[in-house]
Order: C-alpha cells, then structure tokens, then sequence
C-alpha cells in the first residue's frame, strides 16, 4: 500500500510541478521544497491534494516546509493520519 | 557606527553628487551602470577580488572574480551585437538563478540593449503578457523553461531569438539557439555602449489594481542611488560577505543581488535552491556571510522552525541584517534579536523607485514595527487621500508622497505615459501605501491604497489573476481579493461562480488552483477558492471587490448602497 502511495505522490510531483524540458527525475528522497521544485506558495496545491486523496485535513502547523521536503516526508506525515 | 555616520548629519547635508564622487560617475564620459559592476572595479586593481560565489542545491560551487565578470559580461554583450541586436532592443532574462543569469544582466547593458528580467516561476500567460508589452527581441532562457516559450512565440513577432543557455545535448526547435557562457569566445576588448545616464536601462514590470501589469522603466543613472544606498542603507563593503535572497526576476534582486553589491566592490554569495531554514544556516555558516538582506516572509518562517535551529549553528558572522518587501512586524524583529542577536533592520521601497527610500540605519534606534526615516536625498511624507495636501499631524494615515527627482526613480511605464502621469499629484509621487508618522519622523505602514495584493512581498494585480480564472472552463465569473496569512502577510483569495453544469467541489478547486499557478505564477496562484452563485457588483457592473476583501479582514464593509445584489 505504502509503495502504491510513494508512487502516487511521485507522479502527481512530475505532472504537476516539472515542466516537460525539465530533466530532473523525482524519487522518494528527491528534496522538493529545498530543491525548488515545489516552492513554498506552491506547498499549499501539494497539500490539497493529499487532504483530497486521502480524505484527511493536515492543520497549518504540521504543514511545515520540512514535513513535504520529500516523497519520504510525506509518508511520514501521513502517518499521523492513519495513511500508510 | 555604520557606514552612514550620523544619519541626522547626511539627510541635513545630503546631495546625489557624494555619490557621484565617489563612484566618479561620468568620468571620461562614461555613464553607462555595467562599466561600474566590474570594470571599473578591475580598472581599481581589484580585479582578482571574488564578485561572487555561486552554490547550487546540491552544494556544487562556482566562484568569479569581478574579471570574470568583465570578461564574461563582454561575452554576452558581444554575441548579442552579432546576433545583430541593438541598443535599446529590449532583451528579457528568464532564467533560474545561475550565473549566467546575473552575469548576462550587465552583458545586456554594455551593448546597449535595456534588460528585461523576468521571474522564471512565471507561467505561459505572465510571461506572455510581459514580452507582449515590451516587444521583447530575443530572451535567454534555459531548457527547463523553454517549452513555455514555445507556446506563445507564434503571438510574440517581435521576438526575434530565443536563446537557451546551457541547452545540452537535445535537438532545440527551430529559431532556437544554444549558447554557452564558456564556450563562447571571449572577446580581447568590448566598446561599451556609450549610454547617456538617462538612457534606459532596466524593465521591471509590476503589477497595479486594474488593466495588464506595467514595465517600469529605468535608466543607467539609477546607479548614483543603488551605489549610495547599498552602502548606508545595507551597511556593505568591500570587505563584506553579502546575500540578497531575493531573485533578480524582480527589483530587489537586481537593485541589490547586481547593481549595489557589485558597484561598491563586495563579495557576494547566491544560493539556487528552494526555502529550507537548515540550508539557509549552514550556508551562512559556511561562507561566513556578513551582511544579510531577505525578506519579512522568509524571516517568518525562520520563526516558524524556531531558535533552536538558529542554535545549532555559528552565525556569529552576522554584523548586519535588513529586510524588504513589506512591512516587517515587531514581533519579527524582536524575534531576529533573540535568535541572532541583532535586530532585523526594515527598509521600504518598490519597484518604481528602483532604490530604498525609508529604512532604519546602523547606528540609529529601531522601533520595532516602523519602516524608519527616509534616506538623505528623499522628501518623503504623508499626504491627504483626498486632498493630495501633505499632513503635518503626527499619527494621522495618510498616502506616502515622494518629491520626484533621485536618481532611481523610474521614468515612465512602457507604453503607458497615462498611467505614468496618473501616479503624480501635486507635484508628489504617490507611493500607493498609507503610513503614518510620527512625532520622531518614523514611519508606520499601514497598508495599501488600492486592490493590489502584497502576498510575500511580491505585487500581485488582481485583475490578472481574474481574467486567467475566466479562461478556466468551468468559470463563468471571478473576483481575486488578499486575505490575511500569518507568513506571506496576504495570500490569493478567489470568489468564482461556476457554469451550469459543473460541481463545485475539492477536485474542482484543485483543478482551478493549479490552472491559475501554471499559467501565471505560484504567487498569484488563489490559496483558497470560495465557490459562490454571484459576485457582488455595483449597479454599473463592476466587481466589488472592496466589499470581499473587507469580509476577509474583519473589517467594516461600508457604504453598499450601489450594490446590485450581494
């Protein structure tokens, strides 16, 4: 389940966030936040879309740049919500 | 004591020509601002100094001398003469932070052309838009943004080329073509475009309440401030390790990332990488930096992850921290006291006034929460928001007027000398922020004066974001407002009303948001989007959107007696 959910999050990070030049290739451990390719304003979409996916509401406090810095991250967050 | 000395002293004494002076701005006829980043520095024997080191996400590290800087500047400005581009062409950088980025900023200038920075964030519509307006002629851009390029270019015929740097090992399409800052050749001597200091120089577009956004134009003598300023204001020299955090997309990053380090002979350092507070420390850390210039969002969420992160870090390196972009809260600076032990330093400017204008000083009481005094040479003060007649009462808001005249201000709106002439009353520049002062002579932002949101220290119009939203498919009618945010001091709101048909549900607001951040920018990107049957209107039609943004902020909603419907 949780590789299904990894796999998930990765191909919603590629559609959404890189452009189809971009040559950068996203794993589990790929920073997001850090690296640029998620920017901070941008944070919020990615956080929608898990509380949609995933039927669940992250509170702004745990909404932390490090908490989505990675694939990785995520799971550990989402964690916290019973989604593994 | 900064470098200022007694700020009492200069703003009593001040005249542009000590800066002049002591740039030896027009020697031997020269005015053009690129001579002053790099060659003249070589020309001091300064030559072998480090300009600037560059470090990437994943700690790789390039580092040029203001030689290189010279030299590789040269190199743009030359290929740019022999693609057969001319002075006053306007040439646009869109591109992420890397060398060639900052780099080709003074390649531009010494060929005479006038640079368009843009934000590489910027999506298709934005950039489009921009290039449009200015009739842009070529773009340097990368192969990560290219493709956004492609899909306006057949609406640009002004464009003439597109260039991509670093362009690898692809096929590029046709019209395209691959530069390398490297590889080029470097040619033995540049003739610098002899520039006249009112010939134009930067165009920086920003966003107003109504219409498309507009290109402040400015010219090479903006440099006599940006030179002085960076000095008093920032507290920089030549012996200083500096980081601007801002992109050179926008004004702070070309004012102060380029023109103000650079002309005073400082070693800067530019980290291409997104937010991270741990980064940030060990980069500080690591290249000793000592002078700090970023913006009140990026402190806030510094304040987010806490001291303790500051903790694990030697920043006593730190002499001198500043702060753009928008009001700067005491809680902040009160904050930045405890974590670093100095107080963030807030300085007030914007786009048009191409150099800081009020600011505190080293050397002079802070009052957490107030922008500061204005800077020598500046007449600032507040004025009636009616009347245009200056206050004299201490305490009372009103509208921030300048006495045009210093060196950076910009010179007009490209294509647009009706709006230009629009923002002059009375004889002031009107800022479009209310202020207080007070008794002191500090002053206190309130806020601004019209629709523009102020969301982490970017302009956002919201008439851009309104018509993007109305090409979204299931939108029928759209209002854009800032609502409050305890980071970004105001995020996107938007009120859509939906056609028949579609459902207004978390899929749909996702679809929506994502729309708005691909075709405009993550900035303009509404971070809540409240679905609605209307939009309240006046009985002529228009959107009322002081009434939205008035729900969103608690505030008093007013006279409603020309509303429509609600």
């Amino acid at each position: 389940m949780s590789e299904e959910i990894k796999k998930l999050i990765i191909e919603y990070v590629e559609k959404e966030y890189l452009e189809e030049e971009d040559e950068q290739d996203v794993d589990e451990n790929t920073p997001l936040i850090s690296s640029g390719i998620v920017d901070s304003f941008s944070m919020v979409s990615l956080k929608m879309f898990l509380e949609k996916k995933f039927d669940i509401k992250i509170p702004d406090e745990k909404a932390t740049t490090e908490a989505f810095d990675s694939v990785n991250n995520i799971m550990e967050l989402l964690k916290e919500f019973n989604v593994s | 004591m900064g470098n200022i000395g007694s700020y009492e002293e200069k703003y009593k004494n001040f005249n542009w020509k000590i800066s002049e002076q002591e740039l030896e701005y027009g020697k031997d006829g020269m005015y053009n601002l690129a001579y002053y980043c790099c060659d003249r520095i070589c020309e001091k024997g300064n030559g072998e100094k480090l300009a600037f080191l560059w470090e990437g996400f994943k700690g790789e590290e390039k580092k040029f001398t203001y030689q290189d800087l010279s030299v590789y500047s040269n190199v743009f400005a030359k290929y740019l003469q022999d693609l057969g581009l001319k002075p006053e062409d306007r040439i646009c950088l869109f591109m992420e932070r890397i060398p060639e980025l900052f780099i080709s900023f003074l390649g531009v200038l010494k060929m005479g052309g006038i640079v368009q920075p843009l934000f590489s964030a910027f999506g298709e519509d934005a950039l489009f838009t921009r290039l449009e307006d200015a009739g842009t002629k070529a773009i340097f851009t990368t192969r990560k943004h290219v493709r956004k390029i492609r899909r306006i270019r057949d609406k640009l015929p002004d464009l003439a080329k597109v260039i991509v740097v670093n362009a690898g090992d692809k096929p590029l399409e046709k019209d395209e073509v691959a530069f390398s800052m490297e590889d080029a050749p470097k040619p033995e001597n540049f003739e610098l475009y002899k520039a006249n200091p009112e010939a134009p120089s930067v165009l920086h577009y920003t966003s107003g309440t109504t219409g498309k956004p507009k290109g402040a134009q400015h010219v090479h003598a903006s440099i006599i401030a940006q030179y002085i300023t960076a000095k008093w204001a920032l507290d920089i020299s030549p012996d200083d390790i500096y980081w601007c955090t801002a992109d050179p997309g926008w004004v702070t990053g070309t004012s102060y990332g380029i023109i103000g380090p650079w002309s005073n002979g400082t070693t800067q350092v530019i980290l291409d990488s997104g937010f991270s507070s741990a980064k940030w420390y060990q980069f500080i850390e690591k290249h000793k930096i000592t002078v700090w210039y970023t913006a009140p969002t990026a402190i806030r969420l510094l304040m987010k992850d806490g001291t303790d992160a500051v903790k694990k870090h030697d920043l006593s390196c730190l002499r001198h921290l500043i702060s753009v972009g928008e009001p700067l809260n005491a809680e902040a600076v009160i904050w930045s006291k405890e974590a670093f032990g100095k107080p963030f330093y807030d300085s007030y400017w914007q786009t048009e006034t191409g150099a800081i204008v009020i600011t505190n000083y080293p050397g002079m009481e802070i009052k957490p929460g107030s922008m500061g005094k204005p800077f020598p040479g500046i007449k600032a003060i507040v004025v009636d928001q009616k009347t245009f007649e200056p206050i004299t009462t201490p305490g009372t808001v009103g509208l921030i007027a300048l006495q045009p005249g210093w060196p950076a201000m910009f010179r007009t709106y490209w294509n647009n000398k009706e709006m230009y002439d629009s923002k002059f009353k009375k004889g002031w520049y009107i800022c479009g922020d209310r202020s207080s002062i007070d008794d002191e002579g500090y002053f206190w932002f309130v806020g601004r004066d019209d629709d523009v949101i102020n969301t982490g220290g970017h302009l956002v119009g919201p008439f851009e974001i309104e018509s993007a939203l109305l090409e979204h498919e299931a939108i029928v009618e759209s209002a854009a407002v800032g609502k409050p945010d305890p980071v970004n001091m105001e995020v996107v709101k938007a009120f859509v009303a939906l056609k028949p048909g579609f459902k207004p549900d978390a899929d749909l607001e996702l679809s929506i948001i994502n729309f708005i951040r691909k075709k405009l920018s993550p900035l303009a990107m509404p971070q809540e989007i409240e679905f609605v049957k209307s939009l309240p209107k006046t009985r002529s039609g228009k959107i009322m959107r002081r009434l939205l943004r008035a729900k969103e902020w608690g505030e008093e909603i007013g006279d409603t007696s020309t509303l429509e419907d609600d």
